[in-house]
């Protein structure tokens, strides 16, 4: 049975890692995580975790000691947001080549600057061709699930990435909402215990992590870790297929609303999806045949699998809460538009960016963007494929 | 999701509105609706108009913006009305709840021609008498219940004891004290 609680976004996140109960856990407080080391402290001082909490003064050196931790034979886990983020990415290459399954919570936020705090996606855009696999989470439940998935994807022998999951900040991760908790034994089970084939406190086993590695290896090793992301998708669908046999609940790596049917569909990602699925049912109910796809798994990416469901329908609208500054459209809409071209799925396809720097995403925002996929359908014109939503004139 | 009930917050930080709207979203959760609580962060401070927000519902809640035509508005501080459109796009069936002493005809006045139901509710006097100390939160919480039907009197009660024993575990005196400002609230407010 199922636990029904009502848990922010970052008290569940923080849940999920309290049941992991990872061998280190290394983080610096940034707004809006914040709570999630805050509140996963409270647990290493009441001795429900026996994880060793390291305090660090940088996120540079939170991602290090992960990657210290991990490469020594242990779990590790951290959480941030935006410039922190930023301030761990030479880090962040260190740990997927180093191929170290190490798992963050990463709390979307706009990166700086200016200085601004509320949520975009604009932090894990910065980071999506650095060898990590990337979930992103609709709501409180869903970033918690995506966690207690998240070291069985990463740990898989087939994998051995790092993990992160993201969350929308403020939107989901300061929202009280409900959410089934799954008991700390089903937890602890599912996740299993870690067993590294390689590790560096392996006395039987004296290795080097992390040498140089120059033009004679660099290449395969490259080649071995681009390996690893598309061996990662089969290995999610088989994580997620064990997942609703504990709890019922279904994960892809995509998920489709009201797709099956749909005319017209809108493509995004995180908490905007849940608000899509709130326009879609109104439009439904006025005989308007709209879809939704949300991409759960950004990296890898599903690029055959989403053109493939997006085949069917008239016009596609993708939503980028990141601008690229590229002047060819956001991250997200080059990936569904490149992976629709590459297998010959040739449907109208526009771009919306918007939420910017927390801009907030109303339902009447997202019937716009419908009343513009319908405008397509009957004129056949797409105009300016690179559009803005919710940005004033 | 027609049974779904969605409320604004306004008061000014350091009041406890967005304790409020998290204490109701616990009180609704308890009864076994869906919830959603939340704050509309920005550059908060003490004394800054702040809004929060809570969404009731039996369906689960998808929609994940802030609420722009809500049910319910609850004032927590009437020197807001002047500065703020509390009213904006508050339905006419729905209702206003104000923690003030001012008459009916300034109220109207202010409120720039709503014309919905008008409640309200002298916190301060409740807070007091109850607590001793101004803390209009638990007050206009009790208030909002009462006009908003989300639960019964009883559901309030019976839930917030467990509430703030939680709460206020560290300070358990001030328990009894929150408690009676709940009651009071509920006989207090009134439809003007």
């Amino acid at each position: 049975m199922s636990i029904r609680e009502r848990l922010s976004g970052n008290e569940a996140a923080a849940t999920a890692m309290k049941q992991i109960n990872p061998d280190v856990v290394a983080a610096f407080p940034i707004t809006p995580s914040t709570e999630i080391p805050q509140y996963f402290s409270t647990f290493v001082s009441n001795g429900t975790v026996d994880t060793e909490f390291v305090a660090v003064e940088s996120e540079h050196s939170a991602m290090s000691a992960c990657i210290g931790a991990e490469a020594a034979g242990g779990r590790a886990m951290t959480a941030t947001s935006a410039n922190g983020l930023s301030f761990m990415w030479e880090m962040i290459y260190i740990a997927s080549s180093m191929r170290l399954p190490i798992v963050m919570s990463l709390v979307n936020r706009a990166v700086s600057g200016p200085l601004n705090i509320h949520n975009d996606h604009s932090d894990a855009m910065g980071v999506r061709d650095a060898g990590w696999i990337m979930l992103f989470s609709e709501n409180n439940q869903e970033a918690y699930d995506n966690l207690v998935m998240a070291h069985r994807i990463a740990e898989h022998k087939d994998v051995l990435l790092p993990l992160m999951v993201c969350q929308d900040g403020f939107i989901t991760s300061h929202s009280i909402e409900n959410i089934e908790l799954i008991e700390d034994d089903l937890v602890k089970n599912f996740v299993g215990k870690y067993e590294p084939k390689h590790y560096l406190l392996n006395s039987k086993e004296p290795i080097s992590m992390g040498p140089l590695d120059l033009q004679a290896y660099l290449f395969e090793h490259k080649k071995q870790q681009s390996q690893a992301m598309v061996n990662a998708k089969q290995v999610i669908l088989d994580v997620a297929k064990d997942f609703e046999k504990m709890t019922g609940r279904s994960y892809g790596l995509f998920e489709e609303y009201k797709l099956e049917d749909a005319e017209i569909a809108i493509v995004c990602m995180n908490s905007t999806a849940g608000t899509t699925k709130y326009v879609v049912d109104q439009l439904r109910a006025n005989g308007i045949k709209a879809g939704l796809l949300k991409v759960r798994v950004f990296r890898p990416f599903p690029a055959e699998e989403i053109a493939k469901a997006l085949s069917h329908v008239k016009a596609v609208a993708v939503l980028d809460k990141a601008d690229s500054l590229n002047a060819c459209g956001g991250a997200l809409f080059s990936d569904v538009t490149s992976g629709m071209q590459v297998n010959k799925v040739m449907v109208p396809t526009v771009n919306y960016i918007y939420g910017i720097g927390g801009r907030d995403t109303k339902s009447t925002d997202i019937e716009s963007v419908f009343n513009d996929l319908e405008k397509i359908v009957k004129t056949g014109n797409i105009d300016n494929p690179y559009r803005y939503l919710g940005l004033r004139g | 999701m027609d049974n779904l009930v969605e409320i604004r917050w306004h008061g000014r930080g350091g009041q406890g509105a967005k304790t409020a709207s998290l204490l109701l979203a616990d009180a609704a959760f308890n009864t076994g609706k869906y919830i959603q609580g939340f704050p509309e962060y920005g550059p908060e401070r003490m004394g800054a108009p702040i809004t929060a927000y809570n969404r009731i519902s039996d369906n689960p809640i998808t929609i994940h913006s802030n609420i722009y035509e809500p049910d319910y508005v609850v004032v927590v501080d009437d020197t807001l009305l002047e500065s703020v459109p509390v009213t904006a796009g508050l339905k006419e069936t729905g209702a206003i709840v104000i923690n003030t002493t001012k008459d009916a005809e300034y109220l109207r006045s202010v409120l720039k021609g709503y014309n919905g139901s008008i409640y309200t509710i002298d916190a301060r006097k409740v807070s007091m008498e109850t607590l001793g100390k101004y803390f209009p939160n638990t007050a206009m919480l009790a208030a909002i219940v009462k006009v908003s039907g989300v639960m019964t009197d009883e559901e309030l009660l019976s839930d917030m004891e467990g509430s703030f024993k939680h709460k206020f575990a560290k300070k358990p005196e001030v328990i009894e004290g929150n408690m009676k400002a709940l009651e009071m609230a509920l006989k207090e407010v009134k439809k003007i």
